[in-house]
């Protein structure tokens, strides 16, 4: 099950995320790197908006590897996690198999015939144990209940799955696995174990600066650093339902320069204001104390 | 740091993992397997390997992560550890108003005793639990495996088989394979009822202290039933004490949650509470769709109104929302207090929930919702 890893240390990992445009500070490089090293799936929790999904693309990225996501809700189940038989195409197939004289059918190859793999239709964790080196991201566990998390229990740690029509299918390297939680409700214990945890804080002023000029290469300096101060101003000061993220300071910034603003104002930032505050209550303290933080 | 260790290093980390443990954070062995190899993979040299090391594998929480913190500053640091906060539970405070319920029947023959003693339970089920002296308190809490907890029901958005309901294409196609493609019975699914969310937030401040005891008993009654239930205790500070609660004896529980709360008996600031729940909580899903149970007597010493403002957030996020206040129940009680006031507009119930008996009721109010 060993594969070469990629990277001899963590700072040699960052290196690498940094160059697809993620900055991973110390303790998230470790830990990816760990992660990795020990084939352990990483479990990222923390506030919306810094940076747990976008660690799983940007680790698919540095890898050059692919990047399936599975998107969990309330009700997800086996067959649309891991796999469904097509219905529809086996009925054709049977149909089709009818027009066949009579003297040429083998009942037993027909049954077995309509298990095939091409009628599997191969959903994320299955495909991504059969498409292994890739990045399984499984995100917002937590919006799943109770029972899927027991069946991701037994994948995460044997990465196999069994098929009772075909067999077991299992991974030749095991798949990078992020999940990420928004904490909506306690994961169970079990799952917690079996990972390497991770709390992501919204990132400090110079790096929220550096990340924004990277991903955001076309706004200036100057209107970055305007942006991320008056987006920490209010994460910090303000008392709002849902401070922005570093997404909604990207999103702002970009706005912004799409808009021709080259210098935050009062006006531009009450003009723009719905990119980064999505709550009326907290836009209508952001108006309050939007001249406080600029001025 | 320096490691030129008189012990071998495994030992150093592994104490480490102990003293962690005694710090409550909850360690199993294949834990501190995975915390040695991570250590190991990062190589001891490395100041921060160990420190990284540990937070990734040892702790699942962020609660833990403080706690990894501390210690791991007073282990590898040489600081010394600060004392935990010990659960003190609440002093009895009133003496008992009436007679001594327990010794009732003590020189009558066995049936009399019997008798005496389902009427001093029955007594004990109406009293108000602040009245109560030590040893009635020993006795109702063995009282409290009569309450039943029931979840309130919702429908799930998983489908189950079922005679009537919606077309299920997929067991439809899968009867009409069986018949090599001949159409067979068309077979139905609908919505499962699930059990539905209950969370609770008891007010452990000064006022409410004479109570804390029952309520922590009685949320430890729901939790061990293995209902969908958050506990949730504010005064100062928010505090989640679900997993302390999941311990089998509720004696043990009590004390476990009891650790847990670093603000027994202190001030209230009951919207501060609720805002900080809904914030780390409620808003990403805990009390959404959920019946919210909030346990207090309304003091509020701040702004009524600020109360009010995060009620009606809470109102719209919850499914229902029941309040319990142990004044309630008292004889010329009125709500008149401003903190109730400010609450009453967005509470579905108003519930008395000062003795056994109104426990009760409020089960059977929360198995309704």
């Amino acid at each position: 099950m060993e594969s070469p890893l990629p990277f001899t240390s963590p700072a040699d990992l960052a290196a690498a995320l940094d160059a697809t445009g993620y900055l991973a500070d110390d303790a998230l490089a470790t830990i990816a790197w760990l992660g990795l090293h020990l084939h352990r799936p990483l479990l990222m929790e923390g506030d919306p908006g810094t940076g747990k999904t976008s660690l799983a693309e940007a680790l698919s990225e540095a890898m050059g590897i692919p990047l399936i996501r599975l998107q969990c809700y309330e009700g997800l189940d086996a067959t649309q996690a891991l796999y469904d038989w097509d219905f529809p195409r086996q009925i054709l197939h049977l149909r089709a198999l009818e027009t066949v004289p009579e003297q040429g059918r083998d009942v037993n190859e027909i049954e077995q015939g309509l298990f095939a793999e091409r009628f599997l239709l191969a959903r994320p964790v299955l495909q991504a144990l059969r498409e292994s080196p890739c990045v399984l991201l499984i995100d917002e566990v937590d919006r799943a209940d109770d029972e899927f998390e027991a069946f991701l229990l037994e994948v995460l740690s044997t990465w196999r799955v069994t098929i009772p029509e075909l067999g077991t299918i299992s991974a030749q390297v095991p798949p990078v696995v992020v999940l990420t939680s928004n904490r909506t409700r306690e994961l169970h214990d079990a799952i917690k174990r079996r990972c390497l945890y991770l709390w992501l804080d919204h990132p400090k002023l110079e790096r929220e600066i550096a990340i924004l000029r990277r991903r955001a290469p076309e706004v200036s300096h100057a209107l970055a650093e305007q942006v991320v101060r008056a987006v920490q101003a209010l994460r910090s000061d303000v008392e709002l339902l849902k401070p922005p993220g570093v997404a909604e300071s990207m999103d702002w910034a970009r706005a912004l320069h799409a808009l021709g603003t080259r210098e935050l104002d009062t006006e531009a930032a009450a003009a723009t204001l719905g990119v980064a505050i999505k709550y009326r209550e907290d836009a209508d303290r952001v108006q309050c104390a939007i001249e406080r933080i600029l001025g | 740091m320096d490691l030129a260790l008189p012990r071998p290093p495994e030992e150093m980390l592994l104490g480490f993992t102990l003293a962690l443990r005694a710090a409550g954070v909850d360690i199993t062995a294949d834990r501190e397997r995975a915390y040695l190899r991570a250590a190991a993979a990062l190589g001891l040299d490395d100041p921060h390997g160990c420190y990284h090391a540990g937070r990734a594998t040892l702790c699942g929480s962020p609660a833990d992560l403080e706690r990894h913190d501390t210690v791991y500053a007073a282990w590898f640091g040489g600081k010394t550890a600060v004392a935990g906060q010990r659960f003190r539970p609440p002093a009895p405070t009133a003496p008992a108003a009436l007679a001594e319920v327990g010794e009732g029947g003590t020189e009558s023959d066995q049936q009399e005793s019997q008798v005496a003693q389902a009427s001093s339970h029955e007594v004990l089920r109406q009293r108000d639990v602040a009245t109560l002296s030590a040893g009635e308190k020993a006795e109702l809490g063995r009282l409290f495996t009569r309450i039943q907890p029931r979840a309130p029901r919702r429908w799930s958005h998983r489908r189950t088989p079922a005679r009537r309901g919606e077309v299920d294409p997929a067991r439809t196609l899968r009867e009409m394979l069986r018949r090599l493609g001949e159409p067979g019975r068309v077979r139905h699914r609908r919505r499962a009822p699930r059990p539905r969310r209950v969370v609770m937030l008891i007010d452990v401040s000064g006022s409410m202290s004479p109570y804390a005891d029952a309520l922590l008993r009685l949320a430890h009654r729901f939790v061990s039933t293995g209902l969908p239930v958050e506990v949730f205790t504010f005064g100062t500070r928010l505090t989640h004490i679900t997993r302390p609660l999941r311990r089998r004896d509720p004696d043990q529980a009590l004390v476990a949650a009891g650790d847990a709360i670093p603000d027994w008996s202190g001030g209230t600031r009951l919207a501060e509470g609720i805002k900080i729940f809904l914030e780390r909580w409620g808003r990403r899903g805990t009390a959404r769709g959920a019946v919210v149970v909030v346990f207090s007597d309304g003091w509020e010493r701040s702004d009524p109104e600020a109360l009010g403002e995060q009620m009606r957030r809470l109102r719209v996020l919850a499914h229902r929302v029941i309040w319990v206040n142990p004044h309630r129940g008292l004889a010329g009680y009125a709500p008149v207090q401003a903190g109730i006031r400010a609450v009453l507009p967005y509470c579905d119930d108003f519930l008395a929930g000062h003795s056994l008996a109104t426990f009760e009721e409020m089960t059977e109010v929360i198995a309704g919702a």
